[in-house]
């Protein structure tokens, strides 16, 4: 039988009691390395990172390519084992929990998500109940109202009998964000979702995450490129520089000039709005 | 939302068992000692009721002695022909792999041939050693199909029919040492043969078979999460490698059954999924045992024409399957390629 969560269905779980501060994520000096052989030195290495995350708080992860933005997401999902450190979610270490347990806390929306047959949108939302299930799991009542509920959420009601293949990438990228609310995670991560998007998609997607923060009790932790849309949404930016956590905080307080000038090294300005969110240009110097 | 219900799977299986059935019956007719449907109703009924001194001997010798033992084959060679091509699509992530293109039955077939030349009269012997040919060759083609740490599907094809080249090289070399009055009879299993083996007890055939696929059908909820990736399924909760095994081991266990009683039949493990697809949907849960009952219609309906076409010659039923099944290939590949 499925589980309902708390009395409104579409919110992330709670916190738990023991949790100070409605604290959801807490990673402790975690560091990662990829398989170094007898004969080279690893290829990679990350950290030793630290950061938090509370719910309704959106983090976005900024860096330039190579700089440990995907392995440390790895890490937050479980996915990789820290080397050395915690990493925490309701305060269990991630790395341990069984997997559907993973599952039920942490969603993790991948950048890309190809099908090998054609699955109808309802097929796919449904896919995130999948942790609360038993073997061979016939989906209950209750489960496809929840994939209702989290297809609604993200305002794609009206896709629910479309094709997955004949999806436009921003209707898609709704879609795979539905699976994920669906899932009920206390833990939303999403690696780079706004790479196949134009603008005004782009800009739709953080502003529904934002939502989703807000209204929904998620802790949402982003990988992304867009500085711009991560200053505006986001209520802290963890900033990576080659396997480092460079810099930690909200937007304000992480983009300074000469920082993501030589972190992004790109010539870029940065200036201070009415809103107190910083706004990143191309500097003169082309 | 249409969620599938176990009410639905059990009717649709129903109705294929019928279809099934139905089949059987006209299957059971032909031949040269002619019987009517009614007569061969009754008969079947008095059999599965173990009154056997009730039925006409004639009946029960032309129906129970020879031509049911073939269909049961057939309806065997076919659910684990075509279970395991739906599971190995899953497995390989590929929607062209079927045992066939794989190699695999090749694999399997080497095994067969080697154990009838070292052991040929240990039972069990046969099937093991096709267990073991299928499993080495999923193997080898698994690891040869990769690229940069991943599967990769042309690679893998490429590989499975390297594979499926050289092993049949090797059948052909080891044929060489037969002696020309087992020649004929072995080429012809080569090319797909129901003509039962007495020595073969069909009751163990049949309790691996249902073992093989209730194990696969157990993992069928993972399979459907699977083919969105195994990355993704891993997030969601499936254990990805257990799973793999499972189809893994179970797949290549169906391939072996099949293979050593029938040799390689072709085509069936890759179409009969990709049918049973277009007409229920993509659902693992439905199309596991869908695919089992249609291979047991496919693969007795292509026996009862390659008895019937150039009657009252015969032709083996791989040549049959080959036939239809080779263009429907080609058609899937290209819908594919656009």
């Amino acid at each position: 039988m499925s589980t309902v969560a708390g009395n409104n269905p579409l919110s992330a779980r709670a916190t738990p009691p023991g949790a100070p501060d409605g604290l959801r994520l807490r990673v402790e000096q975690a560091s990662y390395a990829y398989a170094a052989t007898e004969r080279s030195a690893p290829k990679f290495t990350l950290g030793p990172v630290s950061l938090e995350a509370r719910e309704r708080e959106l983090v976005a992860i900024l860096g330039p390519n190579a700089s440990g933005k995907s392995t440390l997401l790895k890490l937050l999902a479980g996915l990789l084992k820290p080397l050395s450190g915690r990493v925490e979610v309701d305060g269990e270490e991630v790395s341990e929990l069984e997997l559907r347990t993973r599952a039920q806390r942490i969603a993790l929306v991948a950048q890309e998500s190809e099908l090998l047959f054609p699955l109808r949108v309802w097929e796919y939302v449904l896919q995130g109940r999948y942790p609360y299930g038993k073997r061979l799991r016939f989906e209950s009542e209750a489960d496809c109202l929840l994939a209702g509920n989290a297809l609604a959420q993200v305002g794609a009601d009206e896709l629910r009998d479309r094709w997955m293949d004949q999806l436009s990438g921003g209707e898609k990228q709704r879609v795979i964000l539905a699976r994920a609310l669906a899932q009920q995670p206390s833990l939303l991560l999403l690696d780079e979702p706004t790479q196949h998007l134009d603008i005004g998609g782009k800009v739709e997607l953080l502003r529904r995450l934002r939502k989703l923060a807000d209204e929904h009790r998620y802790t949402v932790v982003v990988v992304t490129h867009e500085l711009n849309l991560a200053a505006e949404f986001s209520d802290r930016i963890a900033l990576m520089h080659k396997g480092k956590c460079l810099r930690m905080g909200t937007p304000a307080e992480v983009y300074e000039r000469d920082v993501l000038q030589q972190v992004f090294e790109a010539p870029l300005e940065v200036e201070i709005r009415n809103s107190g969110r910083p706004r990143v240009m191309l500097g003169g110097n082309r | 939302m249409r969620p599938l219900t176990p009410a639905k799977i059990l009717s649709i299986c129903a109705a294929l068992a019928a279809v099934l059935f139905v089949e059987v019956v006209v299957s059971l007719q032909i031949g040269a000692y002619h019987m009517g449907a009614r007569d061969i109703v009754v008969t079947l009924y008095q059999g599965a009721l173990g009154h056997w001194d009730a039925m006409p001997g004639e009946f029960k010798s032309v129906i129970f002695g020879l031509r049911l033992p073939r269909i049961a084959l057939g309806i065997l060679v076919g659910a684990a022909l075509s279970t395991a091509g739906a599971g190995f699509q899953a497995l390989l992530r590929n929607p062209l792999a079927d045992p066939y293109v794989l190699g695999v039955s090749s694999g399997a077939a080497l095994g067969t041939i080697i154990s009838l030349i070292v052991t040929p009269h240990a039972p069990g012997a046969m099937q093991g050693a096709a267990f073991v040919g299928a499993f080495a060759t999923v193997a080898v083609v698994y690891f040869l199909g990769r690229r940069g740490g991943q599967l990769d599907s042309a690679t893998l094809l490429l590989a499975g029919i390297v594979a499926a080249s050289f092993l049949s090289a090797v059948i052909m070399f080891l044929m060489t040492t037969i002696s020309g009055r087992d020649l004929r009879g072995m080429a012809f299993w080569l090319m797909g043969d129901l003509q039962s083996d007495p020595r073969i007890d069909l009751r163990w055939l049949y309790f691996l078979l249902i073992v093989a696929i209730g194990c696969i059908f157990t993992t069928s909820s993972d399979l459907n999460l699977m083919l969105t990736g195994e990355q993704e399924a891993r997030h969601l909760g499936v254990n990805v490698n257990r799973v793999k095994l499972v189809v893994y081991i179970c797949a290549s266990l169906l391939t072996g059954l099949a293979v050593s009683v029938s040799g390689a039949i072709g085509y069936v493990g890759l179409l009969v999924p990709h049918v049973m697809r277009m007409l229920f949907g993509t659902d693992y849960r439905l199309l596991i045992p869908t695919s089992a009952i249609g291979g047991a219609i496919a693969i007795v309906l292509a026996d009862t024409l390659a008895r019937t076409v150039v009657a009252p010659s015969e032709l083996p039923v791989g040549a049959m399957t080959a036939l239809a099944g080779a263009p429907v290939f080609i058609y899937l590949m290209r819908r594919r390629m656009r």
